[in-house]
């Protein structure tokens, strides 16, 4: 029994740690724009297709050391790519409505997708592992060394994040417009320039999680990001949206729920409700979460009163 | 909008299969629009989750007329029913979830919409699961049998008619009024006496409402439903529809469900590029009218008063 609840804690660690990275993605866009940005997950999947062609291109693949070099470029690219499209489709909308650049994304997302389909295939590739290989068993549990450097490597990015937004120069400039765009102005922060650095750190993150995704699972399809998209932003909001450690938590905690609440289920109801309704836990835990806490774990709470915005949409 | 039974009319006669059945989805699109407008156009709520309301209408007509039960219901009843069933859904989703505001209450309606999608995949002993349900019965409205693209052109308009002058005759009431103090301050709303949660409650069952009868439709032309026709990408396009048409208008309603659905048939030759041409066309169309094609104000109580001359 204890070596069952460890094996789980440790994969609900591995899937939470990929839910937790692109959760960043989507809360600090959401911390500074208030916009829900579907074009996220797709940007997850590109990156994937892009590590994939680097690792051919530089005949690299399933190496741990390229891994490195592939995943560096990658989240450059992927970063431009997200800075491109929040200058194309959603900076022109800013000030008009919030359901304007919320469908913009979506366009985009549409874009991306069908791009990666056209370049990457239709059909699912084959995914070389840019992790190292191999198990160890740590008390009666299978732990592999992919899950390790799956989980190594997010943290190793959380922790740079976390510094990189709290003691450097550029973290206070976007903590400064998260906060309140146009004081920050005031004060000489060009805004603009803050929210690509969002768009370039969010999906940059977004694409490591892809590789590290894929080379998990040993194959990426060009429809992967949605579902994935889906849950890690279901992480985000648990964690309470606009907060960068929300997110990790969120992810963390997001990946026991399924992962515990999956093995168990069937258990605890002698079967009547089946592992087939992984996807619900996710979203079941949400509303609840939600109908409680409205504000997620670590979210600020605000009065109704001090809110900037009076209607909804 | 008189004219339009009349132009359905003709067309029903003259123009082959195929283009008819595209007209039908337009009208379906157009009424969906219709209903989820009085929830995201007049209340300003975001519902992502409207494909539920339409599913459960959608299996409704095919649980209850067709072999998995061995029930067949008439299509008016069922009508009724799965347009209730939904609205009855709409009014328990609505219940805890209204409190929430905004962006929360856009994910909330979006979980709703997975787990009536994951429910209906993996209740296999009720909804035959991934599937679906095939060999569903023809309709038969008051002894008129309805099975070609023509016949449901005529049902839809009707519907759509029917629809529109319900949602201009709302928008013009008093609960209009309401919704759309709530939708620009609900704090003073509340002020004014408004109970805001009633309100919304009301417009989320009448949208529900709508939507379920054209689940039911859906299903009666399809004659076969699967969870596959019921995605978060549906409730999407729904969503666009009023969007791109323009939010809070009926005509925006209409505009935006030719354009949804005509674009990508248009676009039907160029294979693999389609929808990646679709996404662009979104983007592009939204980039230049962010408030929707046709503005709020441009409405059917605008046109009355132009061809009123200035009355009414």
């Amino acid at each position: 029994m204890g070596a069952l609840i460890l094996q789980q804690t440790i994969n609900a660690l591995t899937v939470g740690s990929i839910y937790a990275l692109i959760a960043l993605g989507y809360t600090m866009v959401y911390g500074v724009l208030r916009l829900i940005n579907f074009a996220h997950s797709e940007l997850f999947t590109a990156g994937a297709f892009i590590g994939l062609a680097l690792a051919g291109a530089l005949g690299i693949a399933g190496h741990p050391t390229g891994g490195l070099l592939v995943g560096l470029i990658t989240f450059v690219l992927v970063g431009l790519a997200g800075v491109s499209v929040e200058i194309v489709a959603y900076r022109p909308l800013r000030g008009t409505s919030r359901l304007a650049p919320m469908l913009s994304a979506l366009g985009m997302a549409v874009v991306i997708q069908n791009a990666v389909m056209l370049i990457g295939g239709r059909r699912p590739m084959i995914y070389p592992s840019f992790l190292p290989s191999g198990v160890i068993d740590v008390f009666g549990a299978v732990v592999s060394y992919k899950q390790i450097t799956i989980f190594l490597v997010a943290v190793v990015l959380m922790i740079g994040l976390e510094l990189f937004v709290n003691r450097t120069n550029l973290g206070v400039r976007i903590r400064a417009v998260a906060e309140n765009a146009e004081t920050a102005s005031l004060v000489g922060i060009n805004p603009n320039m803050a929210i690509s650095l969002i768009f370039f750190i969010g999906p940059g993150l977004g694409a490591v999680a892809g590789i590290l995704y894929s080379s998990f699972y040993g194959v990426a399809t060009f429809t992967m990001g949605f579902v994935i998209g889906m849950k890690a932003f279901t992480a985000a909001i648990l964690g309470g949206i606009g907060s960068i450690p929300g997110a990790v938590l969120g992810g963390f905690l997001l990946g026991a729920i399924e992962t515990f609440g999956t093995a168990w289920m069937p258990v605890l109801t002698g079967g009547v409700i089946g592992t087939e309704y992984r996807d619900i836990f996710a979203f079941s835990v949400l509303v609840l979460i939600l109908l409680f806490r409205p504000a997620g774990l670590l979210g600020e709470h605000v009065s109704e009163e001090t809110r900037v915005y009076k209607s909804d949409f | 909008m008189a004219l339009v039974p009349v132009l359905a009319l003709i067309a029903g006669q003259f123009l082959p299969a195929y283009p008819l059945r595209i007209l039908d989805m337009i009208l379906l699109y157009a009424i969906l629009g219709l209903g989820l407008n009085i929830i995201v156009g007049y209340a300003g709520l975001l519902d992502l989750g409207y494909v539920a309301f339409y599913a459960i209408g959608a299996y409704s007509w095919a649980l209850l007329a067709s072999g998995q039960f061995d029930i067949h219901l008439p299509f008016a009843l069922v009508l009724l029913i799965g347009a209730s069933l939904a609205g009855l859904a709409g009014i328990l989703l609505g219940i805890p979830v209204l409190r929430l505001r905004g962006d929360y209450l856009a994910i909330v309606t979006l979980g709703f919409g997975e787990i009536i999608r994951v429910l209906m995949n993996n209740l296999d002993g009720v909804t035959n699961g991934p599937q679906g349900i095939a060999r569903i019965d023809e309709a038969h409205l008051f002894g008129w049998t309805l099975s070609t693209p023509e016949d449901f052109l005529y049902l839809l308009v009707a519907m759509l008619v029917v629809v529109f002058l319900f949602v201009w005759r709302i928008q013009e009431s008093a609960l209009g009024t309401a919704l759309s103090a709530v939708r620009e301050d609900q704090d003073a709303a509340r002020g004014c006496g408004i109970d805001t949660t009633r309100v919304k409650l009301v417009a989320f069952a009448l949208s529900a409402f709508i939507g379920g009868g054209c689940g039911v439709v859906f299903a009666a032309m399809q004659r076969f439903v699967s969870p596959e026709s019921f995605t978060f990408w549906e409730s999407l396009i729904i969503v666009l529809v009023i969007v791109i048409g323009g939010l809070g208008n009926p005509f925006g309603a209409l505009l935006g469900a030719t354009l949804l659905i005509l674009i990508p048939e248009l676009l039907r030759a160029y294979a693999d590029y389609r929808l990646l041409l679709y996404g662009m066309a979104l983007v592009i169309i939204i980039l230049a009218r962010p408030r929707g094609i046709i503005s709020r104000a441009f409405g059917p109580s605008w046109l009355m008063r132009r061809l009123g001359g200035g009355k009414c």
